[in-house]
């Protein structure tokens, strides 16, 4: 890296806390950024292993895309088999697999804040220097949460400081510590990081719904036509009385933390930050496929999350998303380490992809991209040739213009608190906080679920699994379908081709490939390439903590995003894989 | 690498010399961790490796003599499960093992520094305890092109040789790191392998699962720098404690497995009391493993308990054992593979393994026939 050139290109990789393997270039024009580039680096091939296989077991397969977002490739994949052979599964089915989506919200959106995102804006040694008294009043002037006497905060940094006394800083070393742009006042810093350590044993307990429905966690189990667990209140084996009041148990505990740590932390760091309002926009463009049905997949008025498509900021629009519309959603790789049979300009809706690797890019090691050419195994999703972002910000801009209650008081409630316009929703900062506010939503959601779910079993139904059309002689020669999603990152949809009772062709659009792609074709940026092009200026570019604040607000998950293929290109296999 | 802030850090530490004289005892005790409550932890992981009270005294003396041991964590070829998996675990804790007992110097999802700055941690780290540190890798390394993974523009490959140089030993965790894992599954887009199908001069521990169960990473960890020494493994390079049994010889179920009593369905009356998953595909008969001890998160359940048949994950191949709802057959190439896994296995790890064990004849048995349900008494 050159020593602040004027027109020096700086480099991040890898970025870190982040899932997967994630590369910036950066174009500086003096300290301002002028242009960016985003580089997923690896790939591993998952489509092409899929094809062959047993439908039914794509699942686990797919999975295995992403630990982080651990279950959601399952979820997107169980529905696209079940979309492909019109398998109807049961209610509970329905409200286990809501209760386990929204889990992976809180615990995922919780542990990003606190351990992913958290070191961008906290400042670990100045916790050093608080006042353990003056901590306390400061975490009881925005919470009830118990933990707050200045005995546990004086304990913290204790612990601390034994900690950086130690001479070995592990995780904490290196870092950007003492950079101006850390605005949090010592005793701030020492409530964020006291919660941090909270965060990490109050997300090992919460895991624990996954376990109880799915038997592990990371990677708990699905099947298609249902769930797996059975429910029998007078078995010792099955779901029973005493794992439902587990179940209990965890939803309280998620509730109480989001409501008495997360929510207010996030007000309270944001209060410091709001120049990050005005930055990080990035498209203006957002995207839902909408999820969490009340009544079937089938019945899209009954999802909690509705679909739809906003363009350049107009919330009084919502466009129609169809996910089977060849002239909608289309992939490009101009910009990517693949080919395409007619040429690299061509953009593809997923039933037509083809996806064949070739690798070429610089010869490693190596010190920069050429970002003229090929420079990412993601390939750059478009909608009716927009780029789009998609994830939390998404999903509130979709339930706020939508009319939705709760999400409208709640941005209400954050937008007075901060004394911020609107428009910092469209933003580095609005982006983070828009991720709290529908943790928020779901940990109140939870309760619905599992209300309902003791409501059906009461009336006698115990159902979980549909047998029908389990067996693969039942199925027709042929199928096809879509299994979409909301999952904790954004828009997730998994295409599936079943011929002769086994996958033809299995392809996948992820939430990080739309936001974390190339550019396509006409050179439009990817929503991460945009939204660092947005107002940044580096204070050191030997340091560039500003592009960790903008790209952690997305929560990258790389794994998810990359695709690969049929390097035969002869079949339409294709898939986010890392 | 400029970094002024880091130096101001570092000038609030102590000299070299002092803190290289201090004890994890120590140093736990500075931070107001009781001797009373260091030895509850050390009594948890005793009895989680089923080693006798005896040995707790001496898992606590190692503890507290030692400086926090580096531990270097390289991602390759993943998808973080293995890393999450790590903080499921509750004994030892994840903030009890990262900031009490090693020195995790590199580690993509967890640690502040990026780009420069935490290749300049690596580097760091590599130096200071070269020779001493522990090398733990998840996700397989793939072969066919260095541009199919790479970090700060290195390969996989070169930056997993780079590293090994320096290490005392290294855990592959996950099946990925272990046997090459989903990457590898037919038909092997990218050439992926294993850590032993790269580094031959180095004792390596194979901690397999997909992910490995959390306290099973941990209690391997904490075994290996509690005694400074390879745990007894078996011919594929697992530790012995861990993966000494098959999940179906453990299984709370396998007494309707003797009884004939199966599941049909996810949800008929078999699934409900309980009964054997067998005829849904379970593989717990040839898959060695602590889920059905250990269970997962702590203690909640474990994929049979809720209903679903065990995968396999545990296993070489395991995605390519011909389907996971159908009754067992392994892959037919699986006796060759296992032997090359010993090789490997037990030259990386300087350990003669004797005896074929009884992992292997059941593997051996399952390659040549398909496995019956009268077979598996036998």
């Amino acid at each position: 890296m050159s020593e602040s050139g004027v027109n020096e290109r700086v480099v991040v990789d890898p970025i870190t806390r982040i899932e997967g393997h994630l590369r910036i270039e950066a174009q500086m024009n003096g300290n301002k950024i002028e242009s960016a580039y985003s580089s997923g680096t690896m790939v591993r091939g998952i489509e092409i292993i899929l094809k062959g296989r047993d439908p039914r077991d794509a699942w686990a397969f797919a999975q295995r895309i992403c630990g982080v977002c651990t279950l959601v490739h399952g979820l997107a994949s169980i529905r696209a088999v079940e979309n492909a052979l019109d398998y109807k599964i049961p209610k509970n089915a329905d409200l286990i697999r809501n209760l386990m989506n929204g889990a992976q919200y809180i615990h995922d959106h919780v542990m990003h804040f606190y351990h992913l995102h958290a070191l961008d804006w906290v400042d670990v040694v100045s916790a050093l220097s608080a006042d353990p008294k003056a901590t306390s009043d400061l975490a009881q002037s925005i919470s009830d949460y118990p933990k707050s006497s200045p005995g546990y905060f004086a304990d913290m940094k204790a612990k601390l400081k034994g900690f950086v006394d130690s001479g070995q800083l592990g995780i904490f070393a290196k870092a950007y510590w003492g950079h101006p742009a850390y605005k949090l006042p010592p005793e701030a810093n020492l409530m964020a990081v006291s919660h941090y350590l909270e965060a990490l044993a109050w997300q090992r307990d919460v895991a624990r719904l996954h376990t109880i429905f799915g038997g592990k966690n990371p990677h708990p189990n699905f099947v298609v036509g249902g769930v797996p667990c059975a429910i029998d209140l007078n078995s010792d084996s099955a779901l029973n009385s005493k794992k439902l009041s587990q179940v209990q148990d965890i939803i309280n505990q998620m509730k109480t933390f989001v409501d008495q740590v997360y929510v207010p932390d996030t007000l309270a760091i944001a209060s410091f930050y709001k120049d990050w309002g005005s930055r990080g926009e990035g498209l203006g463009n957002f995207l839902t496929y909408g999820d969490f049905p009340s009544n079937g997949m089938d019945d899209v008025a009954g999802y909690m999350i509705p679909p739809g498509a906003i363009l350049n900021r107009d919330l009084s629009t919502i466009h129609d998303v169809d996910m089977n519309a060849a002239e909608e959603i289309q992939e490009y790789v101009a910009h990517s380490w693949y080919d395409y049979e007619n040429g690299k300009s061509a953009g593809l809706h997923p039933y037509k992809g083809e996806t064949r690797l070739n690798y070429t890019g610089p010869k490693p090691p190596y010190q920069h991209l050429d970002v003229d050419q090929s420079y990412s195994w993601l390939k750059s999703p478009r909608w009716k040739g927009n780029a789009m972002e998609v994830g939390p910000l998404s999903r509130v801009l979709m339930l706020y213009a939508s009319g939705h209650d709760q999400t409208k008081e709640l941005v209400g409630m954050t937008l007075n608190k901060l004394d911020i316009p609107v428009t910092a929703l469209f933003s580095t900062l609005g982006r983070t906080a828009a991720r709290t506010l529908e943790t928020k939503i779901f940990a109140d959601a939870m309760q619905g679920w599992y209300d309902d779910l003791i409501a059906n079993i009461k009336a006698g139904d115990s159902r979980t699994f549909n047998e029908v059309l389990w067996e693969p002689a039942s199925w027709p020669k042929q199928a096809q379908g879509v299994g979409f999603m909301e999952a904790p990152r954004g828009s997730l949809a998994h295409w599936i081709v079943i011929e002769n009772e086994t996958i033809k062709n299995y392809q996948a659009v992820v939430p990080s490939t739309w936001n974390a792609g190339p550019r396509d074709d006409k050179g439009q940026p990817g929503a991460y390439e945009a939204a660092l092009a947005d107002n940044h200026e580096l204070h050191d570019p030997q340091q560039p903590v500003e592009i960790l604040r903008t790209i952690h607000s997305f929560d990258p998950c790389i794994a998810c995003a990359v695709h690969l293929t049929d390097p035969d290109g002869n079949e339409l296999i294709k898939v986010k894989v890392r | 690498m400029n970094n002024n802030e880091d130096k101001t850090l570092e000038e609030m530490t102590r000299d070299e010399k002092t803190h290289d004289e201090r004890t994890l005892g120590e140093t736990l005790r500075s931070q107001g961790i009781s001797r009373r409550s260091f030895l509850k932890f050390c009594a948890a992981t005793a009895s989680m490796m089923a080693m006798s009270p005896a040995m707790i005294p001496k898992i606590a003396r190692a503890l507290e003599q030692a400086r926090r041991p580096s531990v270097i964590w390289l991602s390759f070829q993943e998808c973080t499960g293995c890393t999450e998996s790590l903080t499921r675990s509750h004994a030892a804790t994840i903030e009890n093992l990262i900031f009490n007992t090693i020195s995790l110097d590199y580690h993509h999802t967890l640690q502040a520094a990026s780009g420069t700055a935490a290749e300049a941690a690596r580097e760091a780290a590599m130096k200071e305890n070269f020779g001493k540190y522990l090398l733990i890798v998840d996700g397989s390394i793939p072969l066919d092109n260095p541009g199919y993974s790479t970090i700060a523009g290195i390969s996989n490959v070169d930056m997993l040789m780079e590293t090994a140089a320096g290490a005392a030993a290294i855990i592959a965790v996950g099946t990925c790191a272990s046997y090459g894992g989903i990457p590898h599954a037919n038909p092997n887009p990218t050439g992926a392998v294993s850590v032993t199908d790269i580094i031959k001069d180095k004792p390596i521990i194979n901690v397999p699962g997909c992910p490995p169960i959390p306290v099973v990473i941990t209690g391997v960890l904490t075994q290996f720098l509690t005694f400074g020494s390879l745990p007894e493994l078996d011919d594929i390079g697992r530790p012995m404690a861990f993966y000494g049994k098959s999940i179906h010889d453990r299984c709370y179920r396998r007494p309707f497995y003797d009884k004939g009593l199966f599941a049909e369905t996810f949800d008929d009356e078999g699934a409900k009391k309980g009964w054997c998953l067998y005829k849904l595909g379970c593989k717990g008969p040839t898959t060695y493993n602590a889920c059905a001890t250990t269970k997962w998160n702590n203690g909640t359940s474990f994929p049979i308990e809720s209903g679903h048949p065990c995968l396999g994950c545990s296993e070489p191949d395991f995605w390519d054992g011909g389907g996971f709802y159908k009754s067992i057959s392994m892959p037919t190439e699986n006796i060759t593979k296992t032997v090359i896994y010993t090789a490997a296995g037990a030259a990386a790890a300087g350990v003669a393994i004797g005896a074929i064990n009884r992992s292997r004849k059941n593997k051996a048995v399952a390659s040549h026939s398909k496995t019956g349900i009268d077979d598996l008494s036998k």
